[in-house]
C-alpha cells in the first residue's frame, strides 16, 4: 500500500469564495458578473454602431 | 534594422528575463516554485493570464487579419466573458478548496490516481506539441523578414525562456509576463500612433475610418443564423463558451496563473479583468490592421507582402513576370488613391449622383487592384508550388520595419519577441508542474522531500523546454503545422473538459465510470477523426458529450460505491 500522498498536508487557502469582492460599490460577486456582462453587451452594441458612426 | 533597434531589442528581453530571476532568487520550496508568491494581486493574475493567452503570433497574425478580413474576427472571442464567469464562480473555488498544485490533482481527489493521471497525459501530449508551435511559428516569420538563420530565432527564444523559468519557476514567469506585456502595449499603442501620424496630411482620423467603413472593414459583428458564415455573433458566443471553458479552465497554463493569487478574491478580480478588456485588447489589434489597410490604400504597397520570398522569386528563372507585376500593381494603387481622394472630396459636399459615381470608381479601381494581386499570388504558386501564398501575417512586421522610426522598430519586435516568451514560459511552467506533481511526486516520490522535488521540477521544465524547441526546429518536416497542432488540441481537449464537467456537476459519478468512459470517449473521437470529415472543432463537443455520457452510463452500470477518495466525501 502506497504511503499518503504529501500534497495533501500542504497549506489550504481558507474558504473565502464567499467574501465580498470588496470592490466599492458592488456588494456581491454577482453584481461584478452582471457588471461584467453589461460591459460586454455595451462592447457588442459599439461595434456594432461603429460601421454606423464612421460614415 | 539599426544598432539602436539591436540595442532596445536585447535590453528589453534580457532586462526582464533578468529582472524575473532576480526578484524570485531563493525559492527553495516546492510550494515557493510551483505556485509562487501567495502575494499576488488581482492586476499580477490579470496581465499574466493576458500575456499567457496572446502568443507572438497573435500580434502578427491579428493585424493582418483586420487588414484582410475587417473586424469580423473579433466574434471569436465573444464566448470568453461568459466561459471567464464560470470559471471565477465554479472552477476557481474548487480548486482552492481542495489546495491543489495542478487541475489534474484536482481529479486524483474528486475520482482516483488513475484517472488523474488520465487527465494530466492528455494534457502533457496536447501542451507539449503546441509549446513547440509557439516558438515556431514567430519564429519563421521574423528570420523570413530579418534575415535571422531561422535555428537563431527558435533557439534564441527557447533558451531565454528555459533559463528564467527554470531559475524562478511560476513566480518569474508571473513577474516577466507583467513586463512583458507592458512592453506589448506600449508597442502597439506607439504603433498605432505612429500609424495615424503616417496618414496622408489630406486625409484626417475621421475620413480614415470612413474609407475603413466604405471597404466594410469595420463590420464586425454578424447577427447572421448562416451556419456556413465563418463568424457570427452566434458562433462566436456558443461556440466560444465551449473553447473558452476547457482552456481557461481545465489548461493547467492558465489555472497555474489564476491559482497564485493571495485569495480566491484576487484570482476572480485577475480572471474578471480579462472577461472586461479582451474583447477591447482584440478590437485594437484589428482595427490597427484595417488602419493598415487603409494606410497602405495611400502608401506603396507591396504586391505580395512577404518580401524575401518575392525578392526571391522574382530573381529566379521566369521570376521577370513578377517585376511586370509589381509595376502594374503601383499603377493600379495610385489610380486607387486618386479614386478615394475624389470620394473624399465629394462625400460632404457633393451631390448624390456626384457620390455614387465616385463610389463606383473606387469599387471599380480597388477590383482593378484587387485582380492585380490575385494574378500576381498565381504567378507566383506557378514559379514555385511550395511558396504559401497567405501574405497577411507579414502585413504588420512589414509596416514595422518600413515605416516605424529608429529605435522603436526595436520595440516592436521585442513585443513579439515577449509575446513568444511569455506564452511559451507559461506552458513550459505547466508541463514541469504536472509532471513533477502529478506523475513524479504521485508515483515515484511521495515521502515529500522538498529539495528533491523543487530539482525535479526544474528538470522537467527544462527538458519541456528542450522538447518544444525540438519540435520547433523540426517542425518544417510537418506540413502545415499550425493545423496540425489545432487538430490534436481538439482531439484531446473535449475530453479533459468532460473529465472536469463530471467531477464538478455529477457528483453520483464515481472514478472507475469517468475513467472508462474518458478512454470510450477518446476512443468515439478517434474513430470520428479517422472516418468522417468534419471540422476539427467538433471534436471538442463530441469528446466532452461522449465523455459525460459514457460516464453516467458506465456509472449506471458498475453499480458500485467507486473510488472517491473519504476526505472529498467529507467535504
Amino acid at each position: 500500500m502506497n504511503p499518503p500522498d504529501p500534497s495533501a498536508s500542504r497549506p489550504v487557502s481558507p474558504p473565502t469564495e464567499d467574501s465580498s469582492p470588496g470592490v466599492p460599490g458592488f456588494a456581491t460577486w454577482r453584481i461584478v458578473y452582471m457588471t461584467v456582462m453589461s460591459i460586454f453587451v455595451l462592447t457588442v452594441a459599439a461595434l456594432r454602431a461603429l460601421p454606423y458612426l464612421a460614415r | 534594422m539599426k544598432p539602436l533597434d539591436y540595442a532596445v531589442l536585447i535590453a528589453t528581453m534580457i532586462g526582464i528575463a533578468a529582472y524575473g530571476v532576480w526578484r524570485t532568487r531563493g525559492k527553495g520550496t516546492l510550494h515557493g516554485y510551483l505556485s509562487g508568491r501567495r502575494d499576488v494581486g488581482w492586476g499580477t493574475i490579470g496581465l499574466s493570464v493576458m500575456a499567457t493567452q496572446a502568443s507572438a503570433i497573435t500580434f502578427l497574425s491579428t493585424p493582418g487579419q483586420g487588414f484582410e478580413s475587417g473586424m469580423g474576427f473579433v466574434q471569436n472571442y465573444f464566448g470568453l466573458p461568459f466561459a471567464l464567469i464560470v470559471v471565477a464562480a465554479i472552477f476557481l473555488p474548487i480548486y482552492r478548496r481542495s489546495g491543489v498544485y495542478t487541475a489534474y490533482e484536482y481529479l486524483g481527489r474528486r475520482f482516483d490516481g488513475k484517472t488523474r493521471l488520465l487527465g494530466a497525459g492528455l494534457f502533457l501530449l496536447q501542451r507539449g506539441f503546441a509549446s513547440g508551435i509557439t516558438i515556431y511559428a514567430p519564429s519563421i516569420v521574423l528570420s523570413t523578414v530579418l534575415g535571422w538563420p531561422l535555428d537563431l530565432t527558435i533557439l534564441g527564444t527557447g533558451l531565454v525562456a528555459i533559463a528564467y523559468t527554470v531559475a524562478g519557476g511560476n513566480d518569474a514567469v508571473n513577474i516577466t509576463q507583467k513586463y512583458q506585456i507592458s512592453v506589448i502595449f506600449i508597442g502597439m499603442i506607439s504603433a498605432f500612433a505612429v500609424l495615424l501620424f503616417k496618414l496622408p496630411p489630406d486625409v484626417s482620423v475621421r475620413e480614415a475610418f470612413a474609407i475603413a467603413s466604405g471597404f466594410d472593414k469595420l463590420n464586425a459583428v454578424n447577427f447572421s443564423f448562416d451556419v456556413n458564415e465563418r463568424y457570427t455573433l452566434w458562433s462566436g458566443i456558443f461556440g466560444g463558451i465551449f473553447l473558452s471553458l476547457s482552456y481557461f479552465g481545465t489548461d493547467q497554463s492558465q489555472v497555474q496563473r489564476y491559482l497564485s493569487g493571495t485569495s480566491v478574491r484576487e484570482s476572480r478580480l485577475g480572471l474578471m479583468f480579462n472577461a472586461v478588456l479582451k474583447i477591447p485588447m482584440q478590437t485594437f489589434i484589428l482595427l490597427l490592421g484595417v488602419m493598415l489597410f487603409v494606410f497602405y490604400q495611400f502608401a506603396p504597397a507591396p504586391v505580395f507582402f512577404d518580401r524575401t520570398t518575392w525578392r526571391q522569386q522574382a530573381s529566379a528563372p521566369g521570376g521577370e513576370s513578377l517585376v511586370a507585376f509589381e509595376k502594374e500593381y503601383e499603377l493600379r494603387a495610385t489610380e486607387k488613391s486618386e479614386a478615394l481622394r475624389a470620394w473624399l472630396r465629394v462625400r460632404s459636399t457633393g451631390s448624390s449622383e456626384e457620390i455614387a459615381a465616385a463610389k463606383a470608381s473606387v469599387a471599380a479601381a480597388h477590383a482593378a487592384s484587387q485582380a492585380v494581386r490575385t494574378n500576381a499570388k498565381a504567378a507566383l504558386l506557378a514559379n514555385d508550388p511550395t511558396v504559401k501564398m497567405k501574405d497577411s501575417d507579414y502585413v504588420f512586421i512589414t509596416f514595422i520595419l518600413e515605416q516605424l522610426p529608429v529605435g522603436l522598430v526595436g520595440l516592436l519586435i521585442a513585443v513579439i519577441f515577449a509575446a513568444a516568451l511569455s506564452s511559451v514560459s507559461a506552458e513550459m511552467s505547466a508541463l514541469g508542474t504536472t509532471t513533477s506533481v502529478d506523475f513524479y511526486r504521485h508515483l515515484i516520490h511521495r515521502s515529500g522531500n522538498e529539495d528533491r522535488a523543487v530539482l525535479v521540477s526544474k528538470i522537467a521544465t527544462a527538458l519541456w523546454g528542450t522538447v518544444a524547441i525540438s519540435f520547433a526546429l523540426f517542425a518544417n518536416v510537418v506540413e502545415n503545422l499550425i493545423e496540425a497542432v489545432n487538430i490534436l488540441g481538439s482531439i484531446f481537449y473535449g475530453v479533459i473538459l468532460g473529465l472536469f464537467l463530471v467531477a464538478f456537476f455529477l457528483k453520483w459519478i464515481r472514478g472507475n465510470a469517468v475513467f472508462w468512459g474518458a478512454l470510450v470517449a477518446q476512443t468515439v473521437v478517434l474513430v470520428c477523426f479517422f472516418t468522417l470529415t468534419i471540422g476539427y472543432l467538433w471534436y471538442n463537443l463530441i469528446g466532452c458529450a461522449s465523455c459525460v455520457l459514457a460516464s453516467m452510463l458506465l456509472q449506471l452500470a458498475f453499480r458500485s460505491p467507486g473510488s472517491q477518495s473519504p476526505e472529498l466525501r467529507a467535504a
